[in-house]
């Protein structure tokens, strides 16, 4: 039997001896935005041209994780030399060949010396463009898996829980819960069985930052789940997926395999007493799956119900047994606690909300993709010097946080810190990180519609206010939209926002009437020049005809 | 019983959907992996298919519809040919998405979740494809439309469609 | 053997044991917290969410029928608020469907209109929806009324926990839900209903009923329900 120690360390001097063969690195990003523009196509037409010069022996050509710069896909990140491609179509291969070691091309050439690159601080995201994604040996080369090593050979499940504990990492699946103290109600709790479920469910629209870890990271994903579960005494694992998101779960599945072959996930994990086995389960399309307690219905194979807590899935879970359900960022940000320290990862950040966030940043700015900020950057720097500003020379009016159950922050705001209680204390939430910039060409109360269209269509129809509530709310704004409005159905729609907020049973329909809400908060004028003047101030709304009153 | 004889023939689909279950042991959380497999299968869940299923699995009948149409995405009925989603993430919506899926319901005389008379197409709507910069998209087929008007997808929608009726 | 908990509610010194609900101990105390989907015999699922109340130090509402009672918690069950929430909710449940009293079986036995009046419903300001939903009239002795369900789900409860049978359940999803036998096929056709009769006489309103009822005509018994929880515990 050999030492799980060096046979890490003999793949990553193998991968070291293999990568100096080459002078030249090339990564094409397979990430699914880059792949939808084709960059398989241009990865083979590269491999084709290298072959054809002769310089298969001199440059390799390999697949690559997600640069973020989504908005230029298909990237392609050359190294040594630091050179990022973007829009690169398959016919650039040549040009790309042909001038390695020599100027860059031009025409494709994206700086990486501005602050969309600059200004991110990664951690979820480190190496991000550089791994490919369904290579084990390209993530061990990379210090992959030392984490877990050190968890389960050099620390206790407590120790490991008290690091956790004191980075001050806080669930990133929207609720900001302390990770340390979940995982320590797990630990305590008794059952015969534990299990640890991670939640890549991502449902928010506009939000793809799970995704692109499940995609381009996912060793680093598995790495995260497995030291969870050493913690808190886990012998069973699920992964679930949202069935959108085919290609998460075909590398998931792939990187699953690698890690049974290297004695990382199974019985007797590294040669240790702790066996773990995680499986993959794929949604099939239901927003409500995202909330803990119809996850596990959904695992279970029943309809994504949620149902009362308590009791906590932390002590009746999966199958009525103690359960661990962390949301994929949060567990990616494990291992490099681990391995760097809880001081390091708690010096960032700010004083409640440590470390990083990705964000998708999308919507009207001119930088859209994937980004990764320290807590407590402002809206501003995110926008417009990450984001790079509004383009075609709009005027910024609102950043929607936090997906249907967000809110939407206007200008006055732009210097909010963004972590989780500068968000909500403006009615909004951080969320799983969805972020969406909005310009003066929309109408806010359109956008309300919008989300509750999407929350009465989401809904899972067992509570009343959630399931007729909703609808109501979203017929009141349909009538607005239209011009048809009184002021009297605006005190209606207050009135439901009231008890859909505080009398449904989940998240769905507790968090529903915070679009309305925050966009009546700092938008009420737009909802009264509907209903009084008739007139959609952003000129989205079309009235059917002059209204008669 | 009546299933049976359907079901032990020498269907590659079936052995599929089998294999399936079996890999779960037969178990009943079992359900919604092996819906999948149906749906791979057969293009949508047949009736046939949700007795055999729930008797292999043991579930009872109720349950297993309740499970089939709880989610978005498994169909009850055939789809069409082609498909056509439009994506009305919030980047879609705000830049006009709705707009282009009217356009796509006029032109094919389809709403949104339902499939032509004629089998030829199936209108999708979904919540977010994650392409927010090529707003708003439409996907025909798996082709992207980037950036998408009302015009361009009526048009692409009208050859397949008329192409069916020619 | 049970720990004996002290507590408040409604500001009255009141005790119970730690496995108890909120409910089963304002019950035995005779304090009326209005409940719609809870019936006692069956899994509570905390869906109607007229039984929430304010529990001190606790930042949300919680339904008195799944939260169990613990030592010096202090419940409020009766505020203005809660008073509003349950009218609002009420209201929206006659706005969903087609309740019709005037032409019902259950017209004057009916826990949804009798709700209706003790939460102080006086009149419906939500707009009604008016749904298209069916009647399914093959079984040979009971009808089910779509209209009138307001997807309590006791009958699905009462049919897999009791009966053990699980004929019944919700398909679809949201505003769409609807109680379904077996495969959304005819309720006269299912090889697994047993005919008992206990969907229809836990189901709160005239939704599930006996043929041949006429508006009014119809009483609910619901005396087997306790009885065989009993009777069950005892094995």
């Amino acid at each position: 039997m050999y030492l799980p120690e060096d046979e890490l360390q003999r793949i990553d001097e193998e991968e070291r001896l293999l990568k100096g063969q080459y002078k030249h690195h090339i990564h094409v990003c397979l990430g699914a935005n880059c792949l939808n523009a084709h960059s398989a196509q241009v990865l083979s037409a590269l491999e084709t041209e290298a072959k054809a010069r002769g310089l298969e022996k001199v440059c390799s050509v390999t697949g690559g994780g997600c640069r973020g710069l989504c908005v230029a896909g298909p990237t392609v990140t050359l190294e040594p030399d630091n050179v990022l491609y973007g829009k690169v179509q398959p016919n650039d291969a040549g040009d790309i060949i042909a001038s390695l070691g020599g100027e860059p091309v031009e025409r494709l050439n994206r700086p990486t010396d501005n602050p969309f690159f600059m200004r991110q601080q990664r951690i979820v995201r480190e190496m991000e463009g550089r791994l490919n994604p369904e290579r084990i040996e390209d993530y061990i080369a990379a210090g992959g898996y030392k984490s877990l090593l050190k968890a389960l050979n050099e620390m206790t499940p407590a120790e490991v829980i008290n690091e956790i504990t004191r980075s001050g990492l806080r669930g990133r699946g929207g609720a900001g819960y302390p990770t340390g103290l979940k995982w320590k109600t797990v630990a305590k709790a008794r059952g015969e069985h534990k299990y640890v479920i991670c939640n890549g469910d991502e449902g928010d629209p506009g939000a793809f930052m799970d995704r692109s870890v499940m995609d381009d990271f996912p060793h680093r994903l598995l790495e995260g789940i497995i030291i969870g579960a050493y913690a808190v005494g886990a012998d069973r694992g699920y992964l679930y997926v949202r069935a959108e998101y085919p290609l998460s779960v075909k590398r998931l599945q792939l990187a699953i395999r690698q890690a049974q072959k290297q004695n990382l996930l199974g019985n007797n994990i590294a040669g240790t007493a702790f066996n773990f086995d995680l499986q993959v389960r794929v949604g099939a399309g239901a927003y409500v799956c995202g909330e803990e307690t119809a996850l596990i219905a959904s695992i279970e194979g029943k309809r994504g119900q949620p149902r009362p807590r308590p009791p906590y899935p932390a002590e009746s879970g999966l199958w009525g047994y103690p359960t661990l359900i962390n949301n994929v960022e949060t567990f990616a940000n494990i291992g490099a606690i681990i391995r760097n320290g809880s001081a390091w990862y708690a010096s960032i950040g700010t004083e409640k909300s440590k470390g990083t966030k990705v964000f998708a940043l999308t919507g009207t700015v001119s930088h859209s993709g994937l980004i990764e900020v320290p807590m407590g950057t402002t809206l501003r720097e995110i926008i417009f010097d990450i984001g790079g500003g509004i383009p075609d020379g709009r005027k910024f009016k609102a950043a929607q946080t936090g997906g249907p159950g967000g809110g939407c922050i206007p200008e006055q705001y732009l210097d909010l810190s963004v972590d989780f209680e500068s968000l909500a204390s403006v009615g909004s939430m951080m969320g799983s990180g969805g972020l969406v910039i909005m310009d003066d060409r929309t109408c806010m109360v359109n956008v309300a519609k919008y989300f509750l269209e999407f929350c009465k269509s989401e809904s899972c129809g067992k509570c009343i206010p959630c399931r007729v509530g909703t609808a109501h709310m979203f017929d009141i704004l349909d009538k607005i939209t239209k011009g048809e409005a009184t002021l009297d159905d605006l005190t209606l729609l207050e009135e439901l926002c009231d008890t859909v907020k505080h009398t449904s049973l989940c998240g769905l329909g507790q968090s529903a009437p915070n679009p309305v809400l925050s966009t009546l908060r700092f938008f009420r004028d737009e909802y009264i020049a509907h209903i009084v003047d008739h007139v959609c101030p952003a000129g989205v709304c079309e009235f059917e005809k002059e209204a008669v009153r | 019983m009546q299933t049976s004889t359907l079901v032990s023939a020498e269907d590659k689909r079936w052995r599929l959907i089998r294999a399936t279950m079996r890999r779960h042991g037969f178990a009943a959380n079992a359900l919604i992996e092996t819906l999948h497999t149906v749906q791979e299968a057969f293009g949508y869940l047949d009736e046939e298919a949700l007795r055999y299923v729930a008797k292999e699995l043991r579930i009872p009948l109720s349950r297993v519809y309740g499970v089939a149409t709880f989610y978005n995405h498994f169909a009850m009925k055939p789809q069409g040919e082609h498909h056509c989603v439009v994506c009305l993430g919030t980047a879609c919506y705000i830049r006009g998405g709705s707009r282009v899926l009217e356009a796509i319901e006029k032109a094919a005389q389809v709403k949104a979740g339902e499939t032509t008379p004629d089998k030829k197409l199936s209108l999708l709507v979904a919540r977010c494809v994650g392409l927010c910069w090529l707003a708003p998209v439409a996907l025909f087929d798996d082709e992207v439309a980037s950036e998408a008007t009302p015009e361009e997808v009526a048009q692409k929608v009208g050859e397949w469609v008329d192409h069916v009726s020619s | 053997m049970s720990v004996v908990v002290t507590l408040k509610i409604n500001d009255i010194d009141v005790s119970g044991q730690e496995d108890e609900t909120i409910l089963d101990v304002a019950r035995e105390h005779d304090i009326y917290i209005p409940t719609m989907c809870h019936l006692d015999g069956l899994s509570s699922v905390g869906a109607c969410r007229l039984c929430l109340v304010e529990v001190k130090g606790m930042n949300r509402l919680v339904t008195a029928c799944t939260v169990k009672v613990a030592e010096g918690m202090e419940v409020y069950t009766e505020t203005e608020r809660l008073k509003k929430y349950r009218r609002m909710l009420v209201e929206m449940l006659f706005s969903e469907g087609n309740h019709i009293c005037s032409v019902c079986v259950v017209n004057g036995r009916c826990e949804l209109q009798s709700m209706a009046g003790r939460v102080g419903v006086q009149h419906i300001t939500l707009p009604y929806y008016n749904p298209l939903r069916t009647l399914d009239t093959t079984h040979e002795r009971f009808v089910i009324d779509r209209n009138r369900c307001i997807l309590c789900t006791r009958c699905v409860r009462v049919c897999d926990e009791i009966e053990g049978a699980h004929t019944w359940d919700l398909g679809g999803r949201g505003i769409e839900s609807h109680v379904v036998t077996d495969l959304n096929t005819f309720w006269g056709d299912s090889p697994t209903c047993t005919g008992c009769s206990k969907c229809v006489h836990v189901c709160p309103t005239g939704a599930l009923f006996e043929k041949g009822r006429s508006v009014t005509e119809m009483t609910k018994h619901r005396e087997f329900l306790p009885y065989l929880t009993m009777m069950r515990e005892k094995k």
